[in-house]
């Protein structure tokens, strides 16, 4: 994974399979501080003890099409890279939280990269799934709310392309204003390439 | 144009692209339309599945092919990655490996609009996955 929003991308269809309806993806970055934090709480099925023990295990999946299972083990093994440490709390029936901590300065922890896009797929893949995202920075927090935003335009499904790009221009503009870290990574991008 | 920040600003812009919006917003009938199912779980993530997924549900709407882009787990063939499963209406799904965005473009253009195969299908006797197993 390149960037910290594919391992957002990639954990979050975790709590999809476990047929989550509510998700809150949260993090909280602070360079006074030196944390860089990455929160995905859902309302899921939750992981049953025996299985929890072992999750960060490549060989532990619930998954029946292959036998192992990498994307909590990444993003274990890239907060670990900097230091930093995966917690998963989980309760059968109630849902799942994951925190991953990372040391904001240290030069392997990945930049965020393009979580509006990451989102936008999210949102417009999953439309029974109410997407939270909440971002906090030392210059402030913007909130996002897929379920808020569908109740404000007053429609149903947002499977309208022109709209989520609006939609991912809206959160960017947003992070932007606070200065969240990564942001421009796409544009980055371009230039290098 | 100016910048939208706010709630209000994106109802503003929606009410200036609310004209275009209700051609497209037709009752899609899944069996009658193009799916697309782009793999996304961990080895289709890392190897590109999302610039897949963002290309087709662009591209398949701006040449006017009425398709449903939707994603799917692991199928499988992780060696593979990206992987897509494209189904054409009254047609068996086919699978596709190794999906860069030129072979996304050639699916579109070859398979999609003409049903003339490409390469890269993944010569199985293969199921859509139940996502409840």
């Amino acid at each position: 994974m390149k960037e910290l929003s594919l391992n957002i991308l990639d954990i979050v269809q975790n709590s999809i399979r476990a047929k989550a309806y509510d998700i809150l993806i949260e993090i909280i970055e602070s360079v006074a501080k030196d944390i860089y934090q990455i929160i995905i709480k859902d309302n899921g099925t939750g992981i049953p003890a025996e299985i929890l023990k072992n999750v960060t295990d490549p060989f532990v999946t619930t998954r029946t099409k292959r036998r192992m299972g990498l994307g909590l083990p990444l993003l274990k093994y890239h907060a670990e890279l900097t230091g930093g440490n995966l917690k998963i709390e989980s309760e059968t029936g109630k849902g799942t939280s994951i925190r991953a901590d990372f040391s904001n300065s240290h030069i392997d922890r990945q930049p965020l990269g393009d979580i509006s896009g990451v989102l936008l797929i999210l949102m417009a893949t999953n439309p029974g799934i109410d997407f939270t995202y909440l971002h906090k920075t030392d210059n402030g927090e913007y909130r996002f709310s897929s379920k808020e935003t569908m109740d404000y335009l007053e429609i149903e499904t947002l499977n309208d392309r022109k709209l989520l790009e609006e939609i991912g221009n809206m959160i960017n503009e947003n992070l932007k204003e606070i200065e969240a870290s990564g942001i421009d990574f796409k544009e980055l991008n371009r230039d290098i390439l | 144009m100016s910048k939208i920040t706010s709630l209000a600003d994106l109802k503003k812009k929606r009410e200036e692209l609310k004209t275009g919006m209700d051609i497209r917003v037709k009752a899609i009938n899944p069996e009658n339309v193009v799916q697309v199912k782009v793999a996304m779980a961990t080895c289709g993530i890392a190897s590109g599945a999302k610039t897949v997924m963002e290309f087709f549900l662009e591209q398949l709407e701006r040449r006017n092919v009425a398709a449903i882009v939707t994603q799917t787990g692991c199928m499988g063939y992780c060696y593979a990655e990206p992987t897509i499963e494209v189904k054409l209406p009254g047609a068996d799904p086919v699978v596709f490996g190794f999906v860069d965005l030129k072979r996304a473009d050639q699916i579109i253009e070859k398979y999609i609009k003409t049903g003339e195969l490409v390469d890269g299908i993944i010569p199985v006797n293969y199921q859509t996955i139940d996502l409840k197993e």
